[in-house]
């Protein structure tokens, strides 16, 4: 398209010499770096002397070093990345008066708008990627362990996966710099749908559940089943559950499910033990194909809303 | 001399939420005009150029810009036709020259012939010495002639100025009104411009159209419209006491 490759030059000279951008990733790679560290040297301990198992490598991101395991880190925190890198795209040139110059030059109004939301996804693909190579290489230095090709094609899903979570958020954020005038209301606004759909949800789910599914009296099999249904379909509303969802058996071999199975009695314990093997690859993404599918249309509808209302504004309220 | 109309409007009509922003406007501005857009803030002219540049789709009427329907080709009228709005928006973070390179990116100029065009643009408008200068750091005359350095990059064959004096000190607003007497002599270029600086209007433009709650209330050369106001036995006249002769009356 004419002038998308220009606004999304533009667009990445302005991140990259942007200060917030240098502090956030510097700040995302510290974390990042010190949590595979201390993973690293868990990992070492705890293998000396015993024979390695398979996949040791994808366990650099999925066990816990200290806090948080980097998974459960960028579920976090990768969604501020993507807000902090959308919050006021398009209502700052508004404000600047440059969108209505960059609307006089010719090219399709959609472009501006296509072209910041592609520059953001590259930037958040160079992010991600840089830190999962720079955790790569930090592993064999630590644990001493080189990925095999499997582990190397989870570990590139698992960016594919991460980079989409991310442009949701980024969505979401070029969503509210569509709708608010001005650059301070669309952060809260962003901020406070990130908190609410990450937190709350899952809180709220439980609640739900309880007031949904309790009909008084002793708690039954059926009642329990009940509520956990509840609960998983609620909390798929949230983003960062699904994300963890979607990641789970990816990036971790030896799980089964999206998320942990509760083994009620003795014989299901030993009927699971049957099945103590890892996953093959196919198999794995088969688990967790409805959360990512689930996960693709939330950031492509989130785009085309933004979309459909920058296209359907008045210029004179640009 | 034969000129041709390079903007043409019938009946053309802005409803914005149940007011009548532009009420039937008919405009046939000339090759080579200097045009003069006058009235009170808020009487549509800035609505109308937005239509004429195809930024935003009238209610009813027609226009024709360069032959071009704005509401059917707005790139091709944008690639032709140079608009300035009113806050003259800049990257407060760019230098001149980048400001004009990424106008000249986005206007498919090749990066080779775009240094050249931007050079002689900054030499012909002054600014070749602030250059390095970040737009953040101009003063309001300096964005202005940097608004009409993008034009030249441009090559517009018609530019809708939008209040281009406004808030500028005295020195700064001839500057500007030679400069776009100059761009209209040298370049050829069509120019609409809004304004209230009435005594420069004057100055400048061939005609002028005055637009009083979204209806263009008179339109002609200065003296015609002091005819019909004043008669024939007046012979000096000001722009300002024609204007405000159309202004009280309606």
């Amino acid at each position: 398209m004419k002038g998308l490759r220009v606004i999304i030059l533009k667009e990445l000279s302005d991140h990259f010499s942007s200060y917030r951008f240098l502090i956030l990733f510097a700040l995302i790679t510290m974390v990042s770096l010190i949590t595979v560290y201390m993973v690293g040297l868990n990992i070492r301990n705890e293998l000396a002397g015993i024979a390695k198992p398979r996949f040791v490598f994808l366990m650099l991101f999925t066990s816990p070093g200290a806090l948080f395991s980097l998974v459960q880190f960028v579920a976090f925190f990768g969604p501020l990345v993507g807000l902090m890198l959308g919050f006021d795209a398009i209502n700052r040139e508004r404000n600047q008066g440059t969108l209505s110059k960059l609307l006089s030059q010719p090219i399709h109004r959609d472009v501006v708008v296509n072209g910041k939301f592609l520059a953001g996804v590259i930037l958040i693909t160079v992010m991600m990627a840089s830190i999962l190579l720079f955790i790569a290489g930090l592993g064999l230095l630590v644990v001493g362990i080189v990925p095999g090709s499997e582990e190397v094609l989870r570990m590139m899903i698992y960016l594919l996966v991460s980079i989409i979570y991310i442009a949701f958020w980024l969505g979401v954020a070029m969503l509210f710099s569509i709708l608010f005038r001005s650059t301070a209301t669309s952060a809260l606004a962003a901020l406070a749908v990130w908190i609410f759909f990450s937190f709350f949800i899952t809180l709220g789910a439980s609640v739900l559940a309880n007031a949904l599914a309790d009909r008084g009296g002793a708690e039954t099999a059926e009642s329990l089943i009940k509520k956990a249904g509840i609960v998983k379909a609620v909390t798929l509303l949230s983003p960062m559950e699904l994300y963890t969802d979607a990641t789970a058996t990816v990036i971790d071999p030896r799980r089964k499910s999206a998320r942990s199975v509760i083994a009620l009695g003795p014989m299901e314990q030993i009927s699971m033990s049957r099945f103590s093997g890892p996953l093959a690859l196919s198999q794995s993404i088969l688990v967790v194909a409805p959360h990512l599918i689930f996960l693709v249309a939330l950031t492509l509808i989130c785009f085309a809303v933004s979309y459909t209302v920058f296209m359907k504004q008045e210029i004179r309220s640009i | 001399m034969n000129r041709e109309a390079v903007i043409v409007t019938e009946e053309l009509t802005k409803i914005y939420g149940g007011q009548t922003a532009v009420d039937r406007l008919n405009l046939n501005i000339l090759e080579g005009e200097i045009f003069g857009f006058l009235g009170p803030n808020g009487a549509g002219k800035t609505t109308a150029i937005l239509m004429l540049m195809g930024l935003t789709e009238p209610t009813n009427g027609r226009a024709r810009v360069l032959g071009l329907d704005p509401a059917r080709n707005p790139i091709q009228i944008k690639a032709k036709v140079g608009y300035l709005q009113e806050n003259m928006g800049f990257y407060p973070d760019l230098t001149a020259r980048q400001m004009l390179r990424f106008i000249a990116a986005l206007n498919d100029i090749p990066t080779e012939s775009a240094d050249d065009r931007i050079d002689h643009a900054l030499d012909a408008v002054g600014l070749a010495e602030e250059e390095r200068k970040k737009i953040g750091a101009y003063s309001r005359g300096m964005r202005q002639r940097l608004g009409l350095a993008e034009l030249l990059i441009k090559d517009s064959k018609i530019a809708f100025l939008d209040e281009p004096t406004l808030g500028l000190d005295p020195d700064a607003t001839n500057r500007m009104i030679s400069l776009i007497e100059t761009l209209n002599r040298e370049r050829r270029m069509t120019i609409m411009i809004s304004s209230h600086l009435l005594p420069q209007i004057q100055r400048i433009c061939h005609r002028v159209g005055i637009m009083i709650k979204g209806k263009m209330v008179a339109q002609g050369p200065m003296e015609k419209l002091a005819r019909e106001k004043f008669g024939v036995g007046k012979e000096t006249y000001t722009l300002e006491e024609i204007y405000m002769k159309y202004f009280q009356e309606s």
